[in-house]
């Protein structure tokens, strides 16, 4: 990290190209990357007249502690949002595709009664 | 609100998320940095600076997934229309739905490395990049589905699970999703195979032959040892153990598991050795997955084919796609 306080902060950055100002405040989402290589989680939100600033209010919000890594602020509004549950959750019997669809401890112990061999020993 | 004035020090923001290997260093130096922060166990993200040898490392090395994820549905997807059950039906298209999600994870980690996916597909075709050697095999009766879920998707899980520690921090968030995925293929294949062996004498003996072809491509299939200290890849910690240590690995979950069964493993030098700690085995054959992996493989022309042809067959959807000019909010 370098110094550069006498210089501008619009010159440039992740933020391009920097949104008009309106004077109207609106949401930001914030998701935050606590340690290099983790996902990035939702970690709340700040309100802000444009996507520069909004930058700024996160890192005061969500890093002041240095607890993130990473910032991504994304405007509410261009966020797409499904939450529709029959789509997401079909209530049809989706077991097969989870691991509690195979019951097999019945399967092994016939498989095993009729080779004549025993229970593997777990693994250390 | 916070005042943006009490901010301190106030930095440019591209200085803010710099990594010590900025631009302003020289090339070597630059690279020397970058080189300690990932064999010191350091995560890359795909906006930082890489050298290129470290991002045609990790392109190589993903897109070579990507493919075998795209390619490895074709020998199940023979079989979805003749799944002996309904349910069966249902997990089986499921698990080929997985596997082609799985290759669009891994083509979009690939593609922010630089490579356009069109381009990734005419490689493919063009047989100037491969995919793993067992999908160039035909599946030959059901059980062929249940070992190929079963131990393939283990093999390959293998594998995995320890790229969950990759040093490219995408592929290695993109691992978890698909170990979960694949935990339950597995689960799938393995309920295939053992209510095949609790069937009749046919339904046994049909499970130890596809195991009797299977069993060659499966030990061929992590590749040859390598030596550690020369391979680029662990290196760069892009992946984190050796064809070796996988091999081995596989064989101390799943040879006792396939012995439960009453199942024979088609191979008399197999035997643990206690002194040393690993797995004896007849040296896979080589040649075999060098032919194989070079498209000369029983089916690699014919799968090959299929792709060439599907991906005429869907152009349309494609341009339809990009046609639309995309609508201004």
């Amino acid at each position: 990290m370098t110094d550069n306080g006498d210089r501008m902060i619009d010159e440039g950055g992740p933020v391009a190209p920097v949104a008009e100002a309106t004077g109207i405040l609106e949401p930001y989402e914030v998701f935050r990357q606590e340690k290099d290589g983790e996902p990035m989680r939702h970690g709340g939100n700040v309100m802000a007249p444009d996507a520069e600033l909004a930058l700024h209010y996160a890192r005061e919000m969500f890093s002041r502690r240095g607890e993130s890594v990473r910032l991504w602020v994304v405007r509410r509004a261009d966020i797409g949002v499904l939450d529709d549950l029959d789509l997401l959750q079909p209530p049809l019997d989706r077991s097969f595709k989870k691991p509690g669809g195979y019951l097999m401890r019945d399967k092994l112990a016939a498989a095993r009664g009729r080779a004549g061999t025993s229970k593997p020993k777990a693994r250390q | 609100m916070t005042d943006p004035l009490a901010m301190d020090p106030v930095l440019l923001l591209p200085d803010r998320s710099a990594r010590p290997w900025n631009e302003d260093l020289p090339q070597d130096e630059r690279f020397a940095l970058f080189e300690a922060h990932v064999t010191g166990g350091g995560k890359i993200e795909p906006g930082d600076w890489m050298p290129d040898e470290y991002r045609t490392a990790v392109l190589r090395f993903v897109e070579m997934h990507a493919n075998s994820e795209l390619m490895g549905v074709l020998p199940e997807r023979e079989w979805i229309m003749r799944a002996p059950t309904l349910k069966r039906k249902l997990a089986l298209t499921a698990k080929v739905q997985d596997e082609v999600g799985h290759a669009q994870l891994l083509y979009r980690v690939a593609e922010d490395l630089g490579k356009p996916r069109e381009e990734m597909f005419d490689d493919l075709l063009a047989g100037k990049t491969k995919f793993h050697n067992v999908f160039h095999y035909p599946t030959r009766t059901w059980a062929d589905i249940g070992i190929i879920a079963w131990l393939v998707d283990a093999a390959a899980i293998v594998a995995q699970q320890a790229l969950r520690d990759s040093s490219y921090a995408p592929y290695a968030r993109t691992m978890q999703k698909i170990c979960w995925e694949e935990s339950v293929h597995i689960m799938h294949g393995r309920d295939v195979v053992v209510t095949l062996m609790n069937g009749t004498d046919s339904q046994r003996a049909m499970v130890q032959e596809a195991l009797d072809r299977w069993w060659g491509p499966l030990m061929q299939m992590h590749g040859p040892h390598s030596d550690r200290s020369k391979d680029r890849d662990l290196h760069w910690r892009i992946k984190a153990k050796t064809s070796e240590e996988l091999r081995q690995e596989f064989l101390t979950i799943y040879v006792p598991r396939l012995l439960e069964l009453g199942l024979r493993i088609p191979d008399p030098h197999l035997r643990y050795d206690k002194a040393a700690g690993e797995w004896r085995y007849t040296d896979p054959d080589w040649a075999e997955l060098r032919t194989v992996v070079t498209n000369h493989g029983p089916m690699s022309q014919a799968r090959l084919e299929f792709r060439r042809v599907n991906r005429e067959a869907t152009a349309w959807v494609r341009e339809t796609i990009l046609a639309e000019p995309r609508a201004v909010a």
